[in-house]
C-alpha cells in the first residue's frame, strides 16, 4: 500500500516584507523548524509542535503560528486527530503519548457554577479598606477545644502539625527530572517569597534547592527516588503519591538519556539509567498497608510534620479518601482529570479519572457525614485555570489547591502537550542545557509570585463582594454557589442548588 | 573619574538569541526603526556586540568602558575619549581616521571595524542617544543588565 503522508498539525506563516533574517527563529528553535539559505529563511511546518517560541521572540512580528485547516473529509465520528493517531500506530506499532492535561471536551463544572454576592440584606465588603483573610493551615484539626481549669487562660488542646499558608494555592508536584532544576527553582522562590508551599514531586530536592525546603512539600512515591532522612527532614510536609489525575494506575517512566549526573545524584541512581515509579506501591495493597507508611514517615519526621497522600480522582475516590484519613493522613490531595503531566499515554490522560469538582464535592460530603472531616485537610488539584476555579473548589468544600499547569504557563509554557520529547522551547520541561537556560530563575520567580498575587487579590474581592471576610468562612460554604445547566444528578453530588432557587 | 553604569553578563542566562544585536543595530540607524535598518538602510550599522558561542555557553559582551582603558592609550588622533562626566569611553566618528590601533588593543575584542561610510572604528556607547541600551532593554531573558558605579542594577521604568 502506498504509505500515508502525515499532515502538518500547524503552518508556519512567514511574513515576509517583515522578515529581517536575523535568524532568532533559526537559532532558537529546538526542532529545527526553520532553517536559512543565502537570504531566505524556510520553515518546516511539519516539524512546528506550536510552542510559539520563535513568534514571540521574532522581533518584527513576521511569524505566524497558525492551526493548520483539517485536512480529512469532514466526519462527525472520525476526527483528524483520531485517523492520524491510527496512521501513526500502524506505522509504529507503539503507545501514543502527550504531555500536560486532558484536553477532551467534557462536562467543565466550573464554567456551570456561579458565585453569589451581597445585596441590601448582608453588607460587602471592600478589601482595600478592610482586612481580608486568606491565611490557610493544611492539617488535621483537633476534635474539641480543652480549655484549663485554673483561673488563667490556658489552651490544653493538643494541635496536630499545621502547615501555615498565606493563600489558599500551592504549587502541584513537579519534578526536578521532569522540569529543569531552573523552573523548580522558579517555582520554590516564588513560594517561599508568597509564603505558600511548592512540591518536589518524585525526583529528592537537588542541593540548589535546598534554600527554598523549608517550604516543600517533599513527596514520597511509589520509586522512592531520593528519599532519605535528610529529604524527609527538610520538607515542611511530607506527601504520599498513590496516583497522579493525568494517567491514574500509571507509573512513571523517565528515561535513561534524561538521567544525566545531577538528577542522578539527587535521584539517588545510577547515571543513564531510567528511572522506573512502578504503578503501584509494592507495600501497599490496602488502607492498613498505608496507614504503616504514613506512620513509618510520622515516626521518622517525629510527629512534627503533616504528612498526607495524594490520591486521582477515580470513581471511588469518597470511600478512598475516607479510608485514606482513618489510616491517619493529614491532608488528602485529590488531583482531577484535567491534572497534568510531563508524560503520559494519550488514552490514559483523555479517558480515565472523573472531573475535580465532582470529587471534591463528594469527598467534602462523605468526610463530613462520617464525622471525620476536621482530621485532614483537602487540596484539590487539576486544572485550576483562574481564581474563580480556587474560589469555586474552596467553597465546594478544598482547603487549598494546587496549581501546576497555571504556573508553568506563567513561566512561559504555550500548551504544546510535547513535554515528553524534553525538547521544550521554554526551558521547562527539558534537561538539554541549551534550553534550561533560556528560563531564568529570576523571571519565573517573578512571574511566578506575581500570579498568586493576582489571583490572591482576585479572590479578596470575590470573598469581599460576597460578604465574607476570611477563606475560612467559604470552605465547604456550598450555599454561595449555584449551579446553571445542571441536571438534579450533578446537583445533587456537588451538593449546590440551581440558579434561582434561594437560601 | 567617575565610574561609568556597566552592562553586566550573565551568561548562565544567555540563551544566544543574538536579539541584543538586532536592537543595537536598530538603535543605531539612521531610522531607529528595525525593519527599515534591516531592508532599507546603507551601509547598516555595525552592533557594539561581540557576541561568543561554544557549545551551549554564550554571551553577548560590550565595550566594558575599562578604568585604564587601553583603546584610549593606543589612539593616535583622540577620537577615542573618556567623558569625565560619566566615565564612559566614547568615540568619536569624525575623529577617527581608521588606524584600528584600539581594536588591536581592546583586550575584549569589543571594538569592531566599520566599513560602512568610511573605514572607523566601531563600539558600544551605552545608547547615550537612548538613555537605556536596547540590548538591556531588549533581551528576552535578562542575560545583560545595567549597573550603575555602585554595581546595582537599574531598570528600565527607573530611567
Amino acid at each position: 500500500m502506498a504509505k500515508a503522508k502525515y499532515r502538518p498539525e500547524f503552518i508556519v506563516q512567514r511574513d515576509d516584507e517583515k522578515c529581517i533574517r536575523c535568524q532568532v527563529c533559526v537559532r532558537m528553535c529546538s526542532n529545527d523548524v526553520h532553517a536559512y539559505y543565502p537570504d531566505t529563511v524556510i520553515s518546516d511546518s511539519f516539524k512546528c509542535v506550536g510552542c510559539h517560541f520563535c513568534e514571540d521572540l521574532c522581533p518584527t512580528g513576521a511569524i505566524a503560528i497558525r492551526r493548520s485547516e483539517p485536512h480529512i473529509k469532514e466526519n462527525y465520528h472520525w476526527s483528524g486527530t483520531d485517523v492520524y493517531n491510527i496512521i501513526k500506530q500502524a506505522d509504529t506499532g507503539g503507545v501514543l503519548l502527550t504531555g500536560m492535561g486532558c484536553d477532551r471536551p467534557y462536562k467543565d463544572y466550573f464554567g456551570h457554577i456561579v458565585l453569589n454576592a451581597s445585596q441590601v440584606t448582608n453588607p460587602s465588603i471592600d478589601p482595600l479598606r478592610e482586612p481580608m483573610e486568606l491565611r490557610t493551615f493544611i492539617g488535621g484539626k483537633p476534635e474539641v477545644v480543652i480549655i484549663g481549669k485554673s483561673s488563667e487562660p490556658e489552651l490544653r488542646t493538643q494541635i496536630p502539625p499545621q502547615l501555615e499558608l498565606e493563600t489558599p494555592i500551592m504549587f502541584s508536584a513537579m519534578s526536578y527530572g521532569s522540569i529543569s532544576l531552573n523552573a523548580c527553582k522558579s517555582l520554590a522562590k516564588a513560594a517561599c517569597d508568597f509564603g505558600t508551599c511548592w512540591n518536589t514531586g518524585e525526583g529528592g530536592l537537588h542541593r540548589d534547592l535546598s534554600p527554598y525546603a523549608h517550604r516543600a512539600i517533599v513527596q514520597v512515591a511509589s520509586g522512592r527516588f531520593g528519599v532519605n532522612k535528610e529529604y524527609l527532614d527538610a520538607g515542611c510536609a511530607v506527601e504520599i503519591k498513590i496516583g497522579q489525575g493525568a494517567k491514574p494506575g500509571i507509573g512513571g517512566h523517565l528515561p535513561g538519556e534524561k538521567v544525566p549526573e545531577e538528577v542522578s545524584r539527587t535521584r539517588m541512581i545510577p547515571e543513564g539509567t531510567d528511572a522506573l515509579s512502578p504503578a503501584p506501591h509494592h507495600d501497599i495493597y490496602s488502607i492498613e498497608d498505608l496507614k504503616q507508611l504514613i506512620f513509618a514517615l510520622k515516626e521518622a519526621t517525629r510527629y512534627e510534620k503533616p504528612v498526607g497522600v495524594k490520591i486521582a480522582a477515580v470513581h471511588n475516590v469518597a470511600p478512598i479518601a475516607s479510608g485514606i484519613v482513618r489510616a491517619g493522613a493529614d491532608f488528602v490531595v485529590i488531583d482531577g482529570i484535567r491534572g497534568g503531566t510531563g508524560a503520559a499515554p494519550t488514552l490514559i490522560r483523555n479517558n480515565v479519572g472523573i472531573p475535580i469538582e465532582l470529587a471534591i464535592a463528594v469527598v467534602d460530603s462523605r468526610l463530613r457525614e462520617e464525622g471525620i472531616r476536621n482530621r485532614a485537610s483537602i487540596i484539590a488539584a487539576g486544572g485550576f485555570r483562574s481564581s474563580a476555579d480556587v474560589v469555586k473548589a474552596i467553597a465546594l468544600g478544598a482547603d487549598a489547591v494546587y496549581i501546576g499547569t497555571a504556573a508553568l504557563i506563567a513561566l512561559g509554557c504555550h500548551l504544546c502537550q510535547r513535554c515528553y520529547t524534553g525538547k521544550c522551547n521554554w526551558g521547562i520541561a527539558t534537561q538539554d542545557p541549551y534550553l534550561t537556560k533560556r528560563l531564568n530563575p529570576e523571571i519565573g520567580a517573578r512571574r511566578a509570585y506575581n500570579l498568586l498575587r493576582a489571583w490572591s487579590l482576585e479572590i479578596k474581592e470575590m470573598l469581599g463582594g460576597m460578604g465574607i471576610n476570611a477563606i475560612e468562612s467559604l470552605r465547604g460554604n456550598r450555599e454561595q454557589l449555584r449551579g446553571v445547566g445542571l441536571n438534579e444528578v450533578e446537583l445533587e453530588l456537588l451538593g449546590i442548588k440551581h440558579a434561582g432557587e434561594a437560601w | 573619574m567617575r565610574k561609568p553604569k556597566r552592562i553586566i553578563i550573565r551568561e548562565e542566562y544567555c540563551m544566544g538569541c543574538r536579539l541584543c544585536e538586532v536592537y543595537c543595530i536598530t538603535q543605531h540607524s539612521k531610522s531607529k526603526d528595525i525593519i527599515k535598518a534591516y531592508r532599507g538602510e546603507e551601509p547598516r550599522p555595525v552592533s557594539g556586540i561581540y557576541f561568543e558561542e561554544k557549545g551551549f555557553v554564550s554571551f553577548a559582551l560590550q565595550c566594558r568602558h575599562c578604568d585604564d582603558a587601553p583603546c584610549l592609550e593606543a589612539c593616535i588622533t583622540g577620537a577615542m575619549y573618556r567623558d569625565e562626566s560619566t566615565g564612559m569611553v566614547l568615540h568619536d566618528r569624525e575623529r577617527c581616521v581608521g588606524c584600528w590601533m584600539c581594536i588591536m588593543a581592546c583586550p575584549y575584542g569589543v571594538v569592531k571595524p566599520d566599513f560602512g561610510e568610511r573605514k572607523v572604528a566601531s563600539k558600544c556607547d551605552l545608547c547615550i542617544e537612548a538613555e537605556f541600551p536596547a540590548c538591556v532593554e531588549h533581551c528576552p531573558n535578562e542575560a545583560i543588565v545595567l549597573v550603575d558605579e555602585e554595581g546595582e542594577r537599574i531598570y528600565k521604568e527607573a530611567v
